[in-house]
């Protein structure tokens, strides 16, 4: 599905990170979190940009992007006032099994860097469950951290900053072995080398990991998000629409 | 009357709109948002006789009014092509043109000679010009004795009529064409993708992790009107015109360059109903340039009007 959406509110939250409200009846259409978006900011660039959901309000209508400033396309998107609309296909992709930790279980939530705003949604959604939700975040530095305060709200809530200005100093996997963090299931979005770690420290737990790649198209028909899974020299999964949201292992990382 | 219809070798098209090869896979995507029956064919994307995994990722890289793509034919082999993917494309009205790729001349043809037999596949498009891989391809495309031998060997297997995809990348690509011309193709495609790259400001490393890449979208279409107008008027087989098209306005364009139909790459990955938008488009363009059918438009930058009817 492709609609116009008209943007409510958008702010910088952090250095270069900014929080985008949009409006529109593709809301509707937003469920699971972990899915994604795919942006047309204007004429150019030519390609769409694609950002996961953070927050998705049925009853306003609303639907909250959370992105990084980084090129052309992110820094117009920035400059989009509220009542300028752009041009959104989605929602895209399969997100998280929210359903894979029951309630009363414990579900550890692991974001690092831009990876941490589609966490939100699945955060609220497991608490709505009675799921008892423990959040690991981790930036590079203090002034690029958000939404620590907000994840704060579900239960317990950790930071590790690589150069320790805020939380604990060092990676995420290093907060998770400090404080001995023990989960049934296990959900995580950020780069590469952090994915693969927390793969190779749980290797026998439930984890689901929502990977990152360069896309075109967004639905599966361009083939440039591809990833290799285990034992196959042609075997294939397509990032925006199997993933970006795949079992640890199911994968080649 | 259907202003839109055109008839090619072996094609009898509702209309002139098909998305090229390589941008619209074996069409399952899209049909989640079209019923691809409006379609006037899908050029559906290149097989090779084995399965192939294609490139390291990064794959895409964006470029001014354009993009760069070293895919590397990823697609999961002519036998599973003709078991799995044609007959799915079979329960749509939909004609196939299905793109042929290799590495030596025996894969082409051994491919061309299998999937053309394919009941829903009314015509094969010679991939000889892909830019992203190590082996053949583009080398079939540079060298028009190369080509023409090639055409030459596919045409005598296949059971469908033969249309050869022309690269750009060529110091002449009339010679090419009409060396393939020569050898018996029953039409042109073009262009396919121009060979470029990016580099990363802060890495210093090629974006693409096969260095290389295609370019496509509207920052080539410049160059393939030019092509298909030179083209056009050297050959008599068709031509079906692509690069960087995006509009209705496009298509026209491309037919007064020379195109009996077009293809829409780039374009899918933006806005996936950009042919249906297309196809609906068209008829009121028409009335505006007061053309009473599509096929008046064809070569009208160079012929002053008077209609072509082609072999078809």
């Amino acid at each position: 599905m492709k609609d116009m959406m008209t943007v409510v509110s958008n702010r910088p939250i952090a250095h270069r990170i900014y929080e985008l409200v949009l409006s529109g009846s593709l809301v509707q259409h937003m469920h699971i979190p972990g899915q994604f978006v795919h942006v047309k900011v204007g004429a150019t660039p030519l390609l769409r940009r694609p950002l996961s959901l953070c927050d998705i309000n049925q009853k306003a209508n609303e639907c909250t992007i959370i992105y990084r400033v980084e090129g052309a396309g992110t820094t117009l998107l920035s400059q989009k006032a509220r009542g300028e609309t752009v041009d959104v296909l989605g929602p895209l992709g399969n997100g998280f099994s929210v359903t894979a930790a029951k309630r009363g279980e414990r579900a550890l939530l692991v974001g690092g860097g831009i990876g941490v705003p589609p966490l939100f949604e699945l955060a609220k959604q497991l608490s709505q469950n009675g799921v008892f939700v423990t959040t690991v975040l981790g930036f590079q530095t203090k002034h690029v951290a958000f939404y620590d305060e907000k994840f704060a709200s579900f239960g317990e809530m950790y930071v590790a900053t690589v150069d320790g200005s805020y939380g604990m100093k060092g990676f995420v996997t290093d907060v998770i072995r400090a404080n001995d963090l023990s989960f049934d299931v296990l959900y995580a979005c950020g780069p590469k080398p952090m994915l693969r770690a927390l793969a190779n420290d749980f290797p026998h737990q439930q984890v689901y990991l929502s990977l990152e790649e360069r896309m075109g198209c967004g639905i599966g028909a361009c083939f440039a998000c591809v990833c290799r899974v285990p034992h196959s020299e042609t075997a294939y999964k397509k990032v925006c629409s199997d993933g970006p949201v795949f079992r640890a292992g199911e994968v080649l990382l | 009357m259907n202003r839109l219809a055109v008839e090619l070798p072996g094609l009898s098209l509702k209309n002139p709109i098909m998305p090229a090869s390589g941008c619209f896979g074996f069409g399952r995507e899209y049909a989640a948002y079209y019923d691809l029956s409006v379609l006037g064919a899908i050029m559906i994307k290149a097989t090779t006789l084995e399965a192939r995994f294609g490139n390291p990722t990064p794959r895409v890289a964006e470029t001014p009014s354009g993009m760069l793509n070293a895919i590397g034919l990823q697609n999961p082999g002519v036998d599973r092509v003709i078991a799995e993917e044609l007959p799915w494309l079979a329960q749509y009205d939909v004609p196939i043109i299905a793109n042929v790729a290799g590495s030596t001349m025996e894969e082409y043809v051994e491919v061309a000679k299998r999937i053309s037999k394919a009941p829903n596949v009314h015509a094969l498009e010679l991939n000889i010009s892909c830019p992203n891989v190590k082996k053949g391809g583009i080398a079939f495309g540079t060298v028009p004795e190369v080509a023409a031998e090639l055409t030459r060997a596919v045409k005598e297997v296949s059971d469908v009529p033969v249309y050869v995809k022309l690269s750009p990348n060529v110091t002449n690509i009339v010679h090419m064409a009409k060396a393939i011309e020569q050898a018996g193709a029953d039409g042109l495609t073009m262009i396919n993708t121009l060979l470029g790259m990016r580099i990363d400001v802060k890495t210093t490393k090629p974006i693409l992790a096969n260095r290389t890449g295609g370019l496509s979208g509207p920052a080539i279409k410049p160059i393939a009107i030019r092509m298909i107008y030179e083209v056009s008027q050297a050959v008599s087989i068709p031509i079906i015109g692509m690069g960087g098209i995006e509009t209705a306005e496009d298509v026209i364009e491309f037919f007064y360059a020379g195109a009996r139909a077009v293809a829409i790459g780039t374009a899918n990955f933006i806005d996936p109903y950009v042919c249906p938008n297309i196809i609906r488009d068209l008829p009121a363009l028409l009335d505006e340039l007061g053309v009473d059918h599509i096929s008046e438009c064809t070569g009208r930058s160079w012929n002053n009007g008077s209609t072509v009817h082609c072999g078809a």
